[in-house]
């Protein structure tokens, strides 16, 4: 028996207002399954879901109506502080405007995750955030404050935020919307290095065509509905040879 | 220990830290209003005990003396109407029944640090030509020394009564122009029952009431006794007790026990218990006033902060954060002003309070009156501050453990 996929989404609506005037419903039957390791990218035009299925998928809004799988665990009806914890597990979140903590260094950026389970950083967990900020190439700026780092560097940070409790999924919702085409570059590639090395399923939302066509996966939304979903090799840069 | 706060503790901190102005200001301000609470409280309760000194200090707190007499009204007819009119009887001298059975048992009794009989009468002092009316008070004086803690009244002389000796009021020492060892002729009664007594004086005292310093002659019992007319007598038995406030209930439970007329200082002090009473009602009324304002200061300086904070606790819960350590982030915020606002405030009251030792004195060059800050105090108003500081943070802390980490994070 084959393994169940790490997200499936059955005939998933999701309605704002309902019950009044201006009642709108933004995701309409979407159905979808991501498997664990896949790399993919979300995109469509502003106004046809992608935000709030992220937020869906993210466990930070709940949906209308439909099923909702986590690794072959319902989690439709779960409360929040059942979601809260799921979301710890399974979840990383690399956000456009890469929200670290301003009052936090970089490492401690990276170490709350484990600050916040556990009330105390261990060695080891410190360890592996300097693992991390150094696979990010950023084990130099490990003390320095988010205003002290670039954007592009403030993005890899956020990244190895994400990472360092080695979630199944990284849902990042538009990482490179907000940096320069090289420092974009810098970002995805990363994040590409980080999948095939960790094995980690991104789910990317973006407006950048040609990001998304770097991805192993486009699924495009159109007025709540997957209007394409297709497979694709992705382009050589981010995939070195063997 | 701790470690389940150690992650709420950093991040409140840290977002202490991060505002560091907006902190500051409101340390500032919770530390004033400390101040405040504590220099008024200090300032109020030496003066309260300033106060009770000097009105205590020459009085007993209870009193035992013998009921009032009183004119029994004639007995009604069988039928028709009657007029009745009442005149009050004079009081003359009279003694306390078995007053030496009696000190033994008030001497035992709980919460009693001293008894002491007298004999209490008027007279007349005179030396030479000069002629002034006295309060004549007859006493054991090892026994009254403890009442009303005469050595610390001590102005000149030595605190001895033996037969044909004398202690007099400062004042009533300069009226007559006598000194420690002149002899003054003290008089009661009038006419051919009028009796007299030469007395030496062995000590001049203060009793701090310039009214009980120009007419007090302290005799032994015996002598008053004969003097006032009471031979073997005691007019009252004065009681010095370890806890002032405890003096009406003690005077109560004695009346109902014997059947003696017991007064406590708070009934021969109405207007003065009135006064401290509105005193601690006011301060009271100030203190609550400046802990409320405390509160809604810490409440409004964090309810702008999860206002200014709304995006960080977002991706806080996206992490992972649940809604309880969210909550527990903003009252540890509320705390942590409270305590540093309360250290602070303390701090500034101590300064107050040896402002006021300092520089303000009365005419004699000394303080005014001794106010001190107990640590019990301190400790207490810091309590309440920091405890105030919580609940101040408790709004906002709600606010921020609801807010919807989507919306808050806009992803």
């Amino acid at each position: 028996m084959s393994a169940p996929p790490l997200l499936e989404l059955a005939d998933l609506r999701k309605r704002y207002n309902v019950g009044r005037p201006n009642e709108a419903e933004v995701l309409r039957g979407l159905s979808l399954s991501l498997a664990a390791g896949e790399f993919a990218a979300l995109i469509g035009p502003s106004g046809s879901g992608k935000s709030t299925l992220l937020n869906i998928i993210g466990l930070l809004e709940p949906l209308t109506t439909g099923s909702y799988r986590l690794q072959g665990d319902e989690v439709a009806g779960l409360d929040d502080a059942a979601l809260t914890l799921r979301r710890r597990r399974t979840l990383g979140f690399v956000f456009q405007f890469h929200h670290l903590l301003p009052a936090f260094s970089a490492l401690e950026n990276v170490t709350l995750p484990a600050l916040m389970r556990d009330g105390t950083v261990s060695a080891a967990e410190r360890d592996r955030a300097l693992a991390m900020l150094r696979a990010v190439g950023l084990e130099a700026a490990a003390a320095k404050r988010p205003g002290e780092l670039s954007g592009g560097m403030q993005q890899r940070v956020a990244i190895a935020r994400a990472l360092v409790g080695a979630p199944p999924l990284v849902l990042a919702d538009e990482p490179t919307g907000n940096l320069d085409t090289a420092a974009s570059d810098e970002v995805f590639r990363l994040m590409r290095r980080m999948h095939r090395e960790l094995g980690t399923a991104f789910l990317i939302v973006t407006h950048d065509p040609r990001l998304a066509a770097r991805c192993d996966r486009v699924i495009e939304l159109v007025d709540g509905r997957i209007a394409r979903d297709e497979r694709q090799v992705a382009a050589a840069t981010d995939n070195p040879a063997p | 220990m701790l470690s389940w706060l150690g992650f709420e503790h950093r991040v409140a901190l840290r977002f202490l830290r991060e505002g560091r102005m907006q902190s500051l200001l409101i340390i500032v301000g919770v530390a004033a209003g400390v101040a405040v609470v504590a220099y008024i409280s200090a300032l109020v309760s030496g003066l309260q005990a300033n106060t009770l000194e000097k009105t205590l200090g020459a009085q007993p707190h209870v009193t035992l003396s013998p009921p009032d007499e009183v004119v029994a009204a004639a007995a009604a007819p069988a039928s028709g109407a009657q007029l009745l009119q009442v005149q009050p009887r004079a009081q003359r001298p009279r003694s306390v029944a078995n007053w030496q059975a009696l000190l033994p048992l008030l001497d035992a009794a709980p919460g009693v640090a001293a008894v002491s009989p007298m004999v209490a009468g008027a007279g007349l002092a005179q030396r030479g030509e000069a002629t002034k009316s006295i309060a004549l008070v007859g006493v054991e004086i090892e026994r009254y020394a403890r009442i009303v803690n005469l050595n610390s009244k001590l102005v000149a002389g030595t605190l001895r009564l033996g037969p044909g000796e004398g202690i007099l009021g400062r004042d009533l020492a300069g009226d007559l122009g006598v000194r420690v060892g002149d002899r003054v002729n003290l008089v009661t009664g009038t006419g051919a029952g009028a009796v007299s007594d030469a007395v030496r004086i062995t000590a001049l005292v203060d009793l701090g009431v310039r009214e009980l310093n120009r007419r007090t002659v302290l005799v032994p019992l015996r002598a008053a006794q004969s003097l006032v007319g009471l031979p073997g007598g005691a007019t009252n038995i004065d009681l010095a007790l370890d806890d002032v406030w405890q003096a009406p209930g003690l005077a109560k439970s004695l009346a109902q026990r014997w059947p003696y007329k017991v007064e406590s200082w708070q009934d021969t002090n109405a207007p003065l218990v009135s006064a401290l009473n509105a005193q601690s009602i006011s301060t009271g009324l100030i203190r609550a006033v400046v802990m409320v304002v405390v509160v809604l200061g810490i409440a409004s300086v964090l309810v702008v902060s999860v206002v200014q904070k709304r995006r960080e606790i977002g991706i806080l819960r996206a992490m992972g954060t649940t809604r309880g350590q969210v909550l527990r982030i903003f009252l540890l915020q509320g705390a942590v002003v409270g305590a540093l606002g309360s250290a602070l405030g303390v701090g500034l009251a101590v300064g107050l309070i040896w402002a006021f030792t300092h520089f303000v004195k009365g005419s004699d060059g000394l303080p005014l009156f001794i106010i001190t800050l107990h640590p019990k105090m301190a400790l207490q108003i810091a309590a309440i501050a920091t405890v105030c500081g919580v609940i101040a943070a408790v709004a906002p802390a709600r606010r921020a453990a609801a807010l919807d980490p989507a919306q808050a994070i806009r992803l």
